[in-house]
């Protein structure tokens, strides 16, 4: 069981590390990339939804009609998003205003409602949980990793701390819209050469 | 009146729901293939986010303002947005045959598209009234289905491209997304 259970956390790391291998959630990986304090923010939200509703809905899934299955997916979902909205609203504002409207929009995010029908629906609490767990921690090193480019590039910064000095004219094409497209569709260009082999 | 033309030109151009405000992606890249499903999937956001942004606009305004709610906009819009999608598609299914088998695919996929969320919740936000958030939520739809028109006729041609293998399928898509996006960057500033 522990054995498993270490299996479901790994493989959101690597073999279906989102939204790299499993294509899902793009609109926040593509908006909220444009810093890294906005990306790691973005991540540890949607990791906290991911592991609740998946313990939850793992924890019901013998209760649930089948027919119904996803609208109750989505209460649950919907429920821990404003949990979250209300936690940041209170203790981080200033990101809670630049992750802006898409905190609400974690609701509609396919990876959560993905791994709640795809694994949570038919797996045990201790499984749902190190695959919510996996895969959110999974998300927030991709939302890092892009966020990390497109900051240094586009602005010169890291974290909001300078590191090209005075003379580096930004790369601005990187923190806009088209930057963050073929950023993306290069760095999954270069996931597929590396795990090609 | 000037607003209005104002407003409809920002929304399907300046502000693109896909390629500016990065809104709706997964059936961007998800329909993109082939021309009939991309107009399918248009034509079936066009239908549903009029219809979705009227609705949550009135539940906003007379049940959560009115009596305080609003934190919780987020758990009541989707459960808005999804029993719109259930009753439109069981309607569709009964009544209008012909145009549930063209889009009935395409609308049970609409409850978790994100623009539909996202515009609902721009227009509350921008505090529009129902007049301007009806033709936004229109303009928004047709920005949307122009982008994943566009986007869809490039991808047939790409097909017929010999792409490098590492860059095949969705990677491609995205740097080609890319380019349609710095297309629409043009229009900044123009409102």
């Amino acid at each position: 069981m522990a054995k498993t259970a270490v299996q479901e956390f790994t493989k959101g790391l690597w073999a279906e590390i989102p939204p790299f291998r499993l294509v899902l959630g793009l609109c926040p990986t593509l908006a909220v990339t444009k810093t890294v304090e906005n990306g790691i923010g973005m991540g540890v939200a949607t990791t906290f939804v991911l592991i609740c509703s998946n313990i939850l809905i793992s924890l019901l899934r013998n209760v649930i009609p089948k027919r119904v299955r996803i609208a109750c997916f989505i209460v649950v979902i919907a429920t821990f998003v404003t949990v979250v909205e209300l936690v940041m609203q209170a203790f981080a504002y200033p990101l809670f205003l630049k992750l802006g409207i898409f905190i609400p929009l974690i609701v509609v995010n396919c990876i959560v409602l993905g791994r709640a029908e795809a694994f949570a629906a038919k797996n045990g609490v201790v499984a749902s949980l190190a695959d919510g767990l996996g895969i959110g921690v999974g998300f927030t090193l991709s939302l890092t990793a892009l966020a990390i480019v497109r900051e240094v590039l586009g602005n010169g910064t890291f974290y909001n701390i300078p590191v090209f000095g005075p003379s580096f004219e930004p790369f601005s094409f990187m923190v806009q819209a088209p930057g963050a497209f073929v950023c993306l569709g290069l760095m999954l260009c270069l996931m597929n050469i590396m795990g090609r082999k | 009146m000037t607003d209005y033309i104002l407003l409809v030109v920002s929304c399907i151009f300046v502000n693109n729901i896909l390629l500016m405000q990065y809104l709706g992606n997964c059936p961007f890249l998800g329909v993109s293939k082939r021309m009939e499903t991309a107009v399918g999937m248009a034509m079936a956001v066009v239908f549903v986010l009029v219809m979705a942004g009227a609705i949550t606009w009135v539940v906003d305004i007379y049940l959560l303002k009115a009596f305080g709610l609003e934190y919780l906009r987020t758990l009541s819009f989707i459960l808005v947005i999804a029993s719109l999608v259930q009753f439109v598609e069981m309607f569709l299914r009964k009544s209008i045959p012909g145009l549930y088998a063209g889009l009935g695919i395409f609308l049970p996929l609409i409850t978790t598209n994100c623009a539909v969320m996202g515009v609902c919740l721009i227009n509350i936000m921008e505090e529009y009234s129902f007049l301007q958030a009806l033709v936004s939520s229109f303009s928004y739809a047709v920005g949307f289905g122009l982008a994943l028109v566009l986007f869809a006729g490039v991808r047939e041609r790409i097909i017929l491209a010999r792409v490098p293998r590492p860059l095949q399928d969705t990677s491609i898509g995205l740097v080609t997304a890319g380019m349609l996006s710095l297309a629409f960057f043009a229009f900044k500033g123009m409102v």
